[in-house]
């Protein structure tokens, strides 16, 4: 019971991961570019929801706003800084990213004030729900595993079946050909960005919902995003999907796992300390076999 | 203070070096004013503000220089440099985090600088790291949870489960409650720092057949797990330190809070003058209730202006035995030092409610009277 309890929190956990990494993995794929900021506009959406659920009492409302406020500040900041970084290094493309970072952060600060913000679940969705088998589950949690799901199946639909899904593929394998065939790369870039913000935002609305909403919120979800990049491959939505998964249920089933084991050959106390710092370190660890089997990650083209 | 009065309030103190009267103290703030621990350093700065300015005249003896550390360490390091050497700064306070304490404090007193600590007292600096030029105005880190230890024993909760994050200050925390607490721990999970899921946790707590559940998890940490534990289900009574049900961030935690136990040194609805005084002049100041933090960087204002009042800083053992006096009124109603400058003072429980739309605590009833810490006898003062 209680590792179904412990897997289930895996995929909710991969869930919210897929969100942040979908995006992320679509900007690095097909433009190339290394985006640090992905993390502000999680935050982003965070705040966007929790003002517009306070204003207006309706969190489906501030669901909306979390979006369209994501994927506003993605595009704006695509056209006013991220363009002219395709060009560049790497190198600038953090330095120019990662100072991002400060302003969305301080910008937030000065909109929202120093302190942490609430924002509450919508009374239908509050609360937990008895699952087959007796499993007490919190109902929230399933609405985030279900919004993973219609995201992973729409992602799907978007680049395998529709015309913008043929020019995103398209730009990841040749960016110089189809602007060449007459794609509007500039606007098609916009857009990408755009939609990746949206997913981000999505994200923070609903982690912002059972977390806090707080300045610097994005930043250790942002690390653990560039770690399921780097597992399922970057510029793959389904390597993002998989990696997402993987790294939610390593970390949680070995959080919850570890200790346990080690308590069988050592005292309580140093199993738990042991145990919670090599649940900590687990993921790496996956990272790494991954990297050492496979460089170009699970599902990456490019090697 | 602007630039401009600073540099005509330097010059009238060159000009009056000679005269007999009493010259100002320059106090440099080192404290967390951006990133997510903002929250506490803002109120740490606005409570010693506002003594400053209540305190009138006296108050304007204090040359304030505040810096934020970002809640970095290294940070931490170079303000304090900065601020001994080219500030030339008397005395030093404000830091919210152990780690960062950790990495100013020894090196700031070695330097012949005082330190007034407004929150963080790790318990390195209390027992055989003491030294004769800190003073922790706060607690010692271990206190609240001690109290909490204290409370579970008396409320009769047979078991319980525990739970703190993986770094010094979580030790300490485990340990501070465990050294009151008479019952049984039936778990013990180190959580990583800065960890905003809990699930996995909660699953744990599920599992166990504890009667409450002891947590110290400070700032964001807390509100995620409060708001996530209330979704779960799982209805076992919490008790916790007033970090994570402290004015800050209950109104984020909202109503999962309600009625959850608490302990601390101080309350807003402690009945003493200094106490109405401070917490109606910050409400009228700031358009907010005070929370911990700020009503310790109000008492620690209070206790340098006492000081000031009685010796040159200049002096410095005149001024150090003016400090250990704890003439001042503080908040708390009861205050005084131990052997290690660390407070002998009351600990309560209190409870979190809410008057009116607004989610606050009240008192409930005492939980250690006339504590002082662990570590007092390894101080070799």
């Amino acid at each position: 019971m209680l590792l179904a309890e412990q897997a289930l929190n895996g995929l909710q956990y991969g869930m919210m991961l897929f969100l942040m990494a979908a995006g992320l993995t679509l900007v690095f794929g097909v433009m190339g570019l290394i985006n640090l900021a992905h993390g502000s506009l999680y935050m982003t959406g965070a705040f966007a929801c929790a003002a517009v659920a306070a204003a207006t009492g309706s969190f489906w409302l501030g669901l909306g706003a979390s979006l369209a406020a994501a994927a506003a500040a993605g595009a704006l900041v695509e056209i006013a800084v991220i363009r002219r970084l395709y060009a560049r290094d790497h190198l600038d493309q953090v330095l120019a990213t990662f100072a991002l970072i400060l302003v969305f952060s301080e910008g937030m600060r000065w909109l929202f004030g120093s302190f942490p913000l609430y924002l509450k679940l919508p009374p239908a969705l509050s609360g937990a729900v008895v699952l087959p088998g007796g499993l007490h589950y919190p109902l929230f949690r399933l609405v985030i595993i279900g919004f993973g799901a219609a995201v992973a199946l729409g992602l799907w639909w978007l680049i395998t079946r529709t015309r913008l899904g043929i020019r995103i593929r398209a730009g990841e394998a040749d960016r110089e050909m189809i602007g060449a065939l007459g794609v509007d790369i500039a606007r098609l870039y916009t857009i990408v960005f755009a939609l990746g913000a949206a997913l981000a935002g999505l994200a923070g609305a609903l982690v912002g919902t059972i977390q806090s909403v707080q300045v610097g919120m994005g930043e250790p979800v942002l690390i653990l995003a560039f770690v399921v990049v780097v597992i399922g491959g970057i510029g793959s939505i389904k390597g993002a999907f998989v990696g997402a998964l993987l790294v939610g249920m390593t970390d949680t089933l070995g959080k919850a796992l570890l200790p346990g084991l080690f308590a069988r050959v050592w005292d309580a106390s140093s199993a738990n300390t042991v145990g919670a710092s090599l649940a900590s370190v687990l993921i790496y660890v996956l990272m790494a076999v991954v990297l050492i089997l496979r460089p170009q990650g699970l599902f990456g083209a490019r090697g | 203070m602007n630039p401009k009065s600073l540099l005509i309030a330097g010059t009238a103190s060159l000009a009056l070096a000679a005269a007999a009267q009493a010259e100002g103290v320059k106090v440099g703030m080192i404290t967390t004013l951006s990133g997510g621990g903002a929250g506490l350093g803002v109120d740490t700065r606005d409570g010693f503000l506002l003594a400053l300015k209540n305190a009138g005249e006296a108050g304007q003896a204090v040359e304030l220089v505040i810096e934020d550390d970002q809640q970095k360490p290294d940070v931490a390091v170079q303000i304090a440099d900065k601020m001994i050497q080219s500030d030339k700064v008397d005395v030093l306070t404000g830091i919210v985090w152990s780690n960062l304490a950790m990495a100013v404090v020894p090196a700031a007193v070695a330097q012949d600088k005082f330190y007034l600590s407004t929150n963080a007292a790790p318990s390195q600096l209390a027992g055989a790291g003491c030294n004769p030029k800190y003073f922790s105005v706060s607690y010692q880190n271990d206190n609240l949870h001690e109290a909490a230890g204290a409370h579970a024993t008396e409320a009769g909760i047979g078991k319980v489960f525990i739970m703190a994050p993986n770094y010094p200050a979580g030790q300490d925390s485990l340990a501070g409650f465990k050294r009151y607490y008479k019952g049984e721990v039936v778990g013990e999970i180190y959580t990583q720092v800065g960890q905003t899921d809990y699930a996995g946790e909660i699953a744990q707590i599920r599992a166990s057949d504890a009667d409450a559940v002891f947590f110290f998890l400070p700032g964001g940490m807390g509100i995620a797990f409060m708001k996530q534990y209330a979704e779960s289900g799982v209805g076992k009574p919490v008790i916790g330190p007033a970090f994570s049900f402290s004015q800050d961030i209950l109104p984020a935690v909202g109503d999962a809070a309600l009625g959850v136990r608490n302990t601390a040194q101080w309350s807003k609805d402690l009945k003493n003058d200094a106490n109405a005084a401070f917490v109606e002049t910050f409400q009228a100041e700031y358009g907010r209730l005070p929370s911990l933090y700020a009503a310790q960087a109000y008492d620690t204002a209070n206790l340098l202006l006492s000081a000031i009042a009685k010796a040159e800083v200049g002096d410095a053992d005149a001024f150090r035995a003016a400090l250990a006096e704890a003439d001042f009124p503080s908040v708390r109603g009861k205050f005084r030092f131990g052997p290690n400058q660390h407070p002998i003072q009351d600990y309560y429980v209190r409870e979190v409610v809410k008057e009116g739309d607004v989610l606050t605590n009240r008192i409930v009833g005492p939980a250690l009277a006339d504590h002082g810490d662990a570590y007092a006898e390894q101080c070799g003062m």
